[in-house]
């Protein structure tokens, strides 16, 4: 039987890659990531897992030394948050280039300055066009089967490409929240050893990260992005039975109370959750809303997105980092390009919301929406809501 | 050694651009970036071997005469071979 606990989400997704037969993790401990570390350690030291745990001085050296570990067949884990995520950039679009399943939990905080550990997306958003395959996550539940399902999605023969898990910094890892473990023995099933397109062994020698001129880089990375755009229909496989196999289903673009709605609003993270509330509110005063989560980062889903926000007249787009002196929020500026070809589609607006942690309430949801209901919202530009004036 | 093809197209890239083939760097004649050649004068060459000694391409070898000589598949043109002989018996010519 399944085991319904209560937990720390971060322990949480610690024990979830404890169930996924990880040989290697480097870990590096930053707020509010460092749960998921420190119990990954605890977890190898008391032996409950076979596997090594590499204190590394950096998280450079953290994704350095997994995909070292990953080149030899190893499968591979790491975590990180915020300025530990900036340091590891330089490492993830070659992770990607080579094609290696790493699985990388992000706990989701604002990266400097001014320094700031609470929540937002601004670090998982430079790192947008590194090549990797990129979750959101809801919830504790989420965060654990998502966390599962990466290594088979990454491994699988058609995809070897890293994915990060972006789990919202304190908002999720921090909180106790009742969650339930799947059967080992079904995630053993589900989850079969990794078998490596190509190993690092002194028996039969291969090049790994070798030198590539004008000459062949246009080809190798038109083959990367075709690799991560094709990435989907495995990712909805695994999805698919994972539904069968656990009975809780993912879509790269999730709704609620949809149906119908003439004004839709978009979220990406947990605060889909706090929205579904305003929502419930609103609908209950007879206003025509309803909510769209969207849950694949990249590889971008656009027939997804374009099929749900198409219905609607209007959509209000809510972003958790700031892309300076561009087109509004990064996720923004995305549904706007998906939706660009179309003729007659939604008038969009753009609210940037909950940076460095500043909550995000039910009445911010509903304050919002009031006031693109009310034609108050200004479509030329994007606001950020709640900002002191 | 396999024959050598013109470069692959996209879908032919290896996944990860592993190479399968240790050593496969060899089929890459890097002599192609060279602008300049060295061209020994065995006249004033005294067989120290100093040329053979700085080639940063491991590209020059002795001949069974003693005399040295560039592989110019891999000779990159860089003229340390010439900046380095003290009898200046390697000049660097232009190539054609």
């Amino acid at each position: 039987m399944a085991k319904r606990v209560g937990m720390e989400v971060a322990l949480a997704v610690a024990e979830a890659v404890g169930q996924c037969n990880i040989d290697m993790a480097a870990v590096y401990p930053i707020t509010p990531q460092s749960h998921i570390g420190e119990h990954l350690s605890d977890l190898v030291a008391d032996g409950k897992i076979d596997a090594e745990f590499v204190t590394v001085e950096s998280e450079h050296s953290a994704i350095s030394a997994i995909i070292g570990a990953s080149g030899t067949g190893a499968r591979v884990y790491t975590a990180t948050s915020s300025q530990g995520l900036m340091l590891m950039h330089e490492i993830l679009p070659i992770a990607s280039a080579m094609r290696l399943p790493l699985v990388m939990g992000i706990a989701n905080r604002a990266v400097s300055g001014p320094l700031n550990i609470l929540n937002d997306h601004s670090d998982i958003m430079p790192q947008r066009d590194c090549g990797w395959i990129s979750l959101f996550v809801e919830n504790g539940q989420e965060a654990i089967d998502l966390s599962i399902q990466s290594f088979k999605i990454a491994e699988h023969k058609d995809v070897n490409l890293p994915i990060c898990v972006n789990i919202d910094g304190f908002q999720l890892t921090h909180m106790v929240e009742p969650v339930e473990f799947p059967d080992q023995e079904l995630v053993n099933k589900f989850l079969p050893p990794r078998e490596s397109f190509a190993t690092l062994h002194p028996s039969k020698p291969v090049t790994m990260g070798a030198f590539a001129m004008s000459d062949y880089f246009t080809e190798i990375l038109k083959a990367k992005n075709e690799a991560l755009k094709s990435s989907k229909k495995i990712i909805l496989e695994v999805w698919e039975e994972w539904a069968k196999m656990f009975g809780r289903t993912y879509k790269p673009v999730e709704t609620y109370k949809a149906d119908d709605a003439e004004l839709l609003v978009l979220t990406m993270g947990s605060m889909g959750e706090t929205a579904e509330m305003a929502i419930d509110e609103l609908q209950a005063q007879g206003a025509s809303v309803g909510l769209v989560k969207l849950r694949l980062w990249r590889p971008f889903p656009f027939a997804e997105i374009k099929e749900v926000l198409m219905k609607a007249k209007r959509v209000l787009v809510t972003d958790r980092a700031v892309s300076f002196g561009g087109p509004g929020g990064p996720v923004c500026g995305e549904v706007k390009a998906a939706l660009y070809n179309e003729s007659h589609k939604p008038v969009i607006y753009s609210s940037i919301i909950g940076l460095g942690g500043r909550d995000v309430t039910v009445a911010d949801f509903t304050g919002m929406i009031n006031r693109v209901i009310k034609g108050e919202a200004n479509v030329d530009t994007y606001e950020f809501w709640g900002v002191r004036e | 050694m396999t024959k050598k093809k013109g470069p692959a197209p996209w879908q032919e890239i290896i996944t990860g651009c592993v190479v399968l083939n240790p050593g496969s760097a060899s089929e890459y004649h890097t002599g192609s970036w060279r602008a300049q050649r060295p061209v020994w004068n065995n006249q004033k060459c005294i067989k120290c071997g100093i040329c053979y000694v700085f080639c940063p391409e491991g590209c020059v070898s002795q001949t069974e005469d003693g005399f040295f000589k560039a592989n110019l598949d891999y000779c990159k043109g860089c003229g340390i071979c010439s900046h380095e002989c003290w009898p200046r018996a390697i000049a660097m010519v232009e190539e054609g």
